[in-house]
Formats: C-alpha cells, structure tokens, sequence
C-alpha cells in the first residue's frame, strides 16, 4: 500500500481539522508513518484553515512541497482554488459544492471565482475534479455541521484505507450522541456521486 | 508502551508526566496553550493558569525550590513578560528540575512579532533544547528535568508553531519513578540573591554553561546522520525535517542542544564536508556562534532572515544562491483571489461595542457613501477583540503587547492630545497586565476611557480561565475577582458595567465616558457564544429590506448577500435573541426573528 500527500483546505468551523484528526488516525493504524499539520491564522474565526497530512513507510517534513499533493480536498470552492496549485499534475481534486463568500466579497471590495473560474483553475493541473453535493447532502441528513464525514465518506475510495477502519475512528472521535447520525453521513458520503 | 499520534504540544505534556513534574503554570498564548491543557487531564500534577508568564514562572519556580519538579509554559513574547522572573530562576538555579518552555511562532501565525528565545538562553547562560518533532518534545522535555537537576539550571525548551501544532508518531518510555516529599531547605547563599550571594552564583553560570557545553559532545541529542561528502547541513528544530526533504543526501548535523554548542562536535563533522550550510528559522543563532568558532558556512546570507520556513522556501533560496537546482516549477497560487482574514464570531459581545466605536468614530461608511476623515483615537491590545482591527469595524488605532492600550491612552492623553482617549481591553489581558496600567493611570490622573470587554473567558486561544472568570484548567471552580470590584478598589470613582447587546446603552456609556473630565472605566459584559454555544431562533430579512447594508457593517460573518445584491442572514451560524445587533442597527426595521415573520 502506498502513501498519500492530503491537503484538507476549508474556512474556520466548518470541521476541517477534526477530519484530518480522523483520517491521521486511520493512517496510524493502518501502519504508516504519520505526520500532520494546521495552518490556522489568529485562532481562526471564519478565516483561512489548510491542513497538511502524509503517511508514508518514512516522512521527513509535516509540510508537503507544492505540487506534490496527491488529494486536495476542498471543503468550500474559493479556498479549493486557493490551494490548487499544490495538487501534483494527475492528483485529485475533490470540493464541496459551497460558496462562502469572505467579508470583503459582501461588502464588494472583492470578488469570488465564478464555477468557469474554478474549473480553469483546475484544468491548467488536473482532469481528475469532482465536484460534489456535500453540504446538501448534510443538510438533507439534518445538521450542516456532517459535511466533512460526508468528505471523507466520499474520499475514502481514494485513500487505500479501509472504509470500515475509517468508521471506527469516526466512530472513537465522536461524542456518542452524534455518533449515529455521523456513521449515517459517512455512509452517505460513500454512494455520494460527483455532479457532473 | 503503544505508540501514539500527538501534537508538540501533547507531547511536550506526556513527557513533563512521565518525569514526574507536579506543578504546571502557563499563561495562554498561541503557539503553547495546549501543553498546560493537555498537562491538566493528569490528575497528578497541579496546573493553573496564571495571571501572567512572570508569575508563572515565579510559581514553578518556588514549587522547584521545594525540590519537586516544575515547569512553566508560555508563548515567545509572553518570555519577555516572563523575563525578569527567568534570570532571577538562571541566577539561583533549582532544586527540583525546573522547564521553561517558549513556543516561538516563526512566519507570526498568531503573534505580534517574530523572535527567537534562543537569545534568552544565552542572556541567562541557560541551556536550549529545540525539538524538531513530537517524538523530541517527549524526549526532549523527559530530558531537559534530568539535565536542569544535574546541572543545577532552569531548561529552556524551544519549540516553534509547526512542531507544537504539528502531529507526528511518539512512542513513549516507562515514565520514571520519582517519589519526592516537598521539602525547603534553607540556604541563603544560593537563594537569597542580595549582592554578596549574587556575585558569588554568577561566576557559577559561566561554569555551568562550560559543563553543559562538554555534555553535549557526546550526548544522543546532538547527532551526526552521515552521508554525501559534498554538503553537510548543521540545523535544528523543525527546520532538519524540512532541510531533510530537499536535501535527502546531505551529512547532517542536528542540534537538539542549541545552546551551548558542543565545538569539538562540530568541528569533527565540518571537517569531513566540503560545504557547510546552516539552515535554522528566526535568527542566525547558531550561524553566528559557527562564526565565531573560525568555521566558513552558508546561513543566512542565502536563507531568509524573517518568517516561516518550508521545504519549498528551503529549495528556493538554496537554488537562488546556486547551491542547488529549483524543483519542479509548481504554478504559483493566484494572488488575486479574495483573502478570507479571521472575524468576530457570529454572537460576539464585542460586535455592538466595535459597531458603535466604529460609527462614532466614521471608520465606516455604507457603499456609496463618501468616506470622513476617522474620530476618536482608540488604543487596543491582544485578543480576539484586536479583530475589530480590520474592515469594516476598523475600530482600532495601536496593538502593540500584553496590557499596553491602558498606558499608550495615558501617555497620549498627558502629551496633551486634544480628544480623550479611548483604551479598549479584554477581561483576560486586563488581568494579565491591564490592572498595573490602570493602576498606573488612576495614580497619574490620566484623563482616558478605559473600555473592560468582558466575555468571561479568555476567548482567542481557546476559552482557558483566568482570575476574573474562576475556572481552572482542568474546568473546576476556583474563586473569581469581579471586575467592576476590583476597578473600583484601584481608585476609579467613574465605573460604568453595561450589556453588551444593548446598543443603546453601550452607545450612551461610550458617550458619558468619554464627556467625563476624569478617568472613566466602562465594562461591557456580554457572554462569549462559542463557549456557551446558546442558539436561539435565527433572524432574517423580510421584506421591508431595501439592501442598504447598514447591518453588513457590524461585520457578522451570518449576515451576506446573495448573487443578486440581496441581504440575507445565514440560519446555521446566527444566534438569535442572544445578540439582536443587527436588528438594532437595522434603519428599516427589516430584520426580525424568524417565527413572526410573515
């Protein structure tokens, strides 16, 4: 089985460090080397969070160098096209169908990609981008706040982990009133299919 | 033992566990807030947060002089709150192991400045460990007790940002078995440092610092990995996992023990390399100490002085100095996209008093409108309410460090600026040094208004307790000061406490306490909603809205337009009846809470 460099970018409470807990978690148990870290400015309140994680037999820098990302999973579609560039040419893409626009995109000083914006972005790297219905699907199930086992529920076909390994380590890092619902969502995140 | 996934700072906790240590003292401060909280789950050691650095580590240091081992944790700008109480810990000397740790934040992920506490090693002639992963800062930390008691030392550990944030595989010792009585023997020679003892402890640092220097020739914590002849690389920290990435077959020397430098050591291993490079962030600390022994290296004359480093930046300047080839030309990330800067939570208590300093003092304007030269001079410090700093509150004039708004509004007011200043202060910062500005302002009759935001936590790193909110670390009760008490106690007669929710109010406080001809202090006190997590029925616009954007000016991240110039608010994340901000700001009367509207 082989390592993986995965980039987990999002914006502050949306759940972006909890799921590279999880899936460091799994890689852990699953043998590997594991070395993961958070980028987060000021504590992080609605701002910027990118989290870098790698397994491998042996891994020196918790960093990963641009350009040798071999997932990018995007939690939201402007910081998606923010981290693009670390994506190795042939690496995969996966982003939340979301937009949440920063204050200075309200208030109009700035502005947010357009969907053709995003697609050139990723175009120039890789044609592996899947776009996916992941804060919808969380909202149909309940509670928004699921998106990223619904994330990780959908990346797991791509992480050479064992599904069934992933969901114990969800499991194990949920309270467990929210366990239930979070198997259900990462469930879910694994029939989910990209919209086209 | 098993092998576990942690954090630097997780393991930094599990190491001081495993020595033994019984008391823990920090202040919270970004990157080092986890180690106490992370030292608090053992039920052995007693942990606290303290008022400040200084009197944390005035506290681990009496516990040591019991001959138990402590330890006190603390961001790098908190060392030079902390830096009198850690050269009087450098003069005595301990009993018990004693480590100060000083988590320096390279590339200012979350701080004021960018500084290297390694220079405060050698101002104490005290030895540095500098772990580069979360494996050292177990190891490192077990190792830094055993020297402090054998080299009769305070230990300064140094970790960065990227090794306590960092997660990395530990795999842990059988914790040592350490049964000590607290006990005080009396020695005034070495604890009482009136000039005659004092002269006396200070030539013993000098041979402390030589001993410590010949131990680290052979210790384990400097290693030698041999490899290519052409290159080897003398670094420490973080940086050696970085330098290892892009120079996988370089001879490396690694410093664990930065300071003092084993000379011996390193002369062996530069003689067996015909290029040296020495890679480390922050300052060229241990460049300029190579110098000094005769030795030719590359420092910083091709890496970067300032910031964060990476494997990418690593490459780059290697390859701008000629040293190496570049890697792969990665496409730059596009610097015109829209940047997402931290905000105020949905439900702050700070956003109505921000609003009303903001408009009070025309920092903001609505599109369209032209924008006024700004009022009011507003001095600010550290915490989650310096985010009122940026758009569109823009309610903040200085930040400079722990507790200095107080003072900077009275220097301002008694060099004889015409309008009275205003000093905006968290509850936390207020108690950390806050209190000896006002204590500093009462005395001096200095014509200011102080604003106290009370919140009842200290919210920025993560809601740890403090002396006005009476929680400890592990969540027990403790006793708590009352602010408006306190303040009144200090000597201030002009004393005002107002909900923070209540614009009106908040807005007539602003305007009495800045009319008053004397030193006023008005409090805002208003629930922190991440730590009580309350959610009410959720706002929304109805139809009397005509898009003004007045409401976007309280800067909430609930409230947003659509793809058509349509405000609305964002149910998941508005709080409800426990804020209402908006709906008070709103001209129109357009917000409302969701369940009446029609």
């Amino acid at each position: 089985m082989n390592g993986m460099n995965i980039l987990i970018v999002g914006v502050g409470g949306q759940g972006v460090v909890l799921a590279s807990n999880i899936l460091a978690e799994a890689a852990l148990s699953a043998g590997f080397e594991v070395k993961k870290t958070d980028t987060l400015g000021m504590a992080q309140r609605g701002g910027s969070v990118v989290s870098h994680l790698r397994y491998a037999e042996q891994v020196a820098s918790p960093l990963i160098p641009a350009g040798e990302v071999d997932l990018l999973l995007a939690f939201e579609k402007l910081e998606a096209v923010r981290w693009a560039h670390f994506l190795k040419p042939e690496g995969i893409a996966i982003i939340n169908n979301l937009m949440l626009p920063p204050l200075s995109v309200t208030l109009g000083t700035a502005a947010y990609p357009g969907d053709a914006a995003v697609q050139a972005a990723f175009q120039r790297i890789t044609p592996s981008v899947h776009l996916v219905p992941g804060t919808a699907t969380a909202e149909a199930l309940g509670n928004a706040k699921m998106v990223n086992t619904i994330l990780l529920g959908y990346a797991v076909r791509f992480l050479g982990i064992e599904p069934a390994k992933l969901q114990s380590i969800i499991e194990a890092a949920l309270p467990a009133r929210f366990r239930q619902t979070n198997v259900a969502a990462f469930e879910a995140g694994r029939k989910l299919e990209a919209i086209d | 033992m098993e092998r576990q996934l942690l954090s630097g700072n997780e393991a930094i906790a599990l190491g001081a566990a495993h020595a033994g240590v019984r008391v823990a003292a920090a202040y919270p401060g970004t990157p080092s807030t986890e180690i106490l909280e992370a030292a608090a789950r053992f039920p052995e050691i007693y942990t606290e947060w303290s008022s400040n650095e200084a009197v944390a580590v005035e506290v681990a240091l009496g516990a040591s002089y019991t001959g138990v081992r402590a330890m006190a944790s603390m961001k790098h700008v908190g060392l030079n709150v902390a830096a009198d109480a850690f050269m009087a810990a450098a003069t005595t000397g301990v009993r018990g192991g004693l480590v100060i740790i000083s988590a320096d934040d390279p590339g200012i992920h979350s701080s004021q400045n960018e500084q290297d506490s390694r220079n405060y090693a050698r101002l104490g002639r005290v030895p540095c460990l500098e772990p580069a992963d979360s494996q050292e800062a177990y190891t490192f930390t077990r190792l830094a007790f055993e020297l402090s008691e054998e080299f009769d030392t305070p230990v300064l550990l140094r970790p960065t940002t990227r090794v306590c944030h960092s997660k990395s595989v530990v795999q842990p010792v059988e914790p040592a078995a350490i049964t000590l009585t607290p006990q005080f023997v009396h020695e005034p020679a070495k604890l009482v440092m009136l000039p005659g003892a004092a002269r006396g402890r200070w030539p013993k640092l000098t041979e402390r610092l030589e001993k410590l220097a010949a131990w680290g020739e052979t210790a384990e914590c400097n290693h030698i990995i041999n490899g290519s002849a052409e290159l080897g690389i003398i670094t420490s920290g973080i940086s050696f996992h970085y330098a290892r990435e892009v120079f996988p077959e370089a001879s490396f020397l690694k410093l664990g023990l930065s300071y003092p430098l084993p000379e011996r050591k390193i002369k062996e291993f530069t003689a067996g390399v015909s290029r040296i490079m020495v890679i480390e962030e922050n300052d060229g600390f241990l460049e300029l100490q190579l110098k000094a022994m005769g030795l030719s290296v590359i420092g910083k004359a091709a890496f970067p002085r300032t910031g964060e480093y990476s494997p990418d930046i690593i490459r780059a300047a290697a390859a701008g100095a000629g040293l190496t080839r570049p890697g792969n030309p990665a496409a730059a990330g596009d610097t015109e996209l829209a940047k997402r800067p931290p905000l105020l939570c949905p439900g702050c208590p700070h956003a109505g008093i921000y609003f009303t300093l903001s408009s009070l003092g025309h920092r903001s304007v609505l599109p369209g409108r032209q924008a006024r030269p700004p009022r009011l001079t507003i001095c600010g410090d550290i915490g989650c309410y310096t985010l009122g700093a940026y758009a569109p509150l823009s309610a903040m004039d200085t930040c400079g460090c722990m507790g200095a708004g107080i003072s900077q509004a009275a220097g301002m007011a008694r060099a004889g600026l015409p309008e009275k200043p205003l000093a905006v202060i968290g509850d936390s910062t207020f108690m950390h040094s806050g209190i000896n500005s006002l204590l500093n302002a009462v005395y001096n009759q200095a014509n200011i208004c102080v604003l106290i935001l009370d919140n009842a936590t200290t919210a920025m790193t993560g809601h740890q307790g403090h002396p006005g909110s009476g929680v400890s670390p592990a969540g027990e009760r403790r006793n708590n000061v009352v602010i408006e008490n306190l303040v009144r106690g200090a000597g201030v007669a002009d004393v005002t406490v107002v909900d923070a929710f209540d614009l009106k109010a908040v807005r007539n406080a602003v305007k009495q306490g800045l009319a008053a001809g004397q030193l006023a202090v008005v409090i805002v006190r208003g629930d922190c909603p991440t730590l009580t997590r309350k959610r009410g029925k959720p706002r929304l616009v109805n139809e009397k809205c005509d898009d003004c954007g007045a409401c976007l000016l309280v800067g909430c991240s609930a409230i947003q337009r659509d793809e058509d110039g349509h405000i609305f608010i964002d149910r998941s994340v508005c709080v409800g009846e426990y804020c209402t901000i908006c709906q008070q700001v709103c001209p129109r009367g357009a917000i409302v809470e969701a369940e009446t509207a029609s």
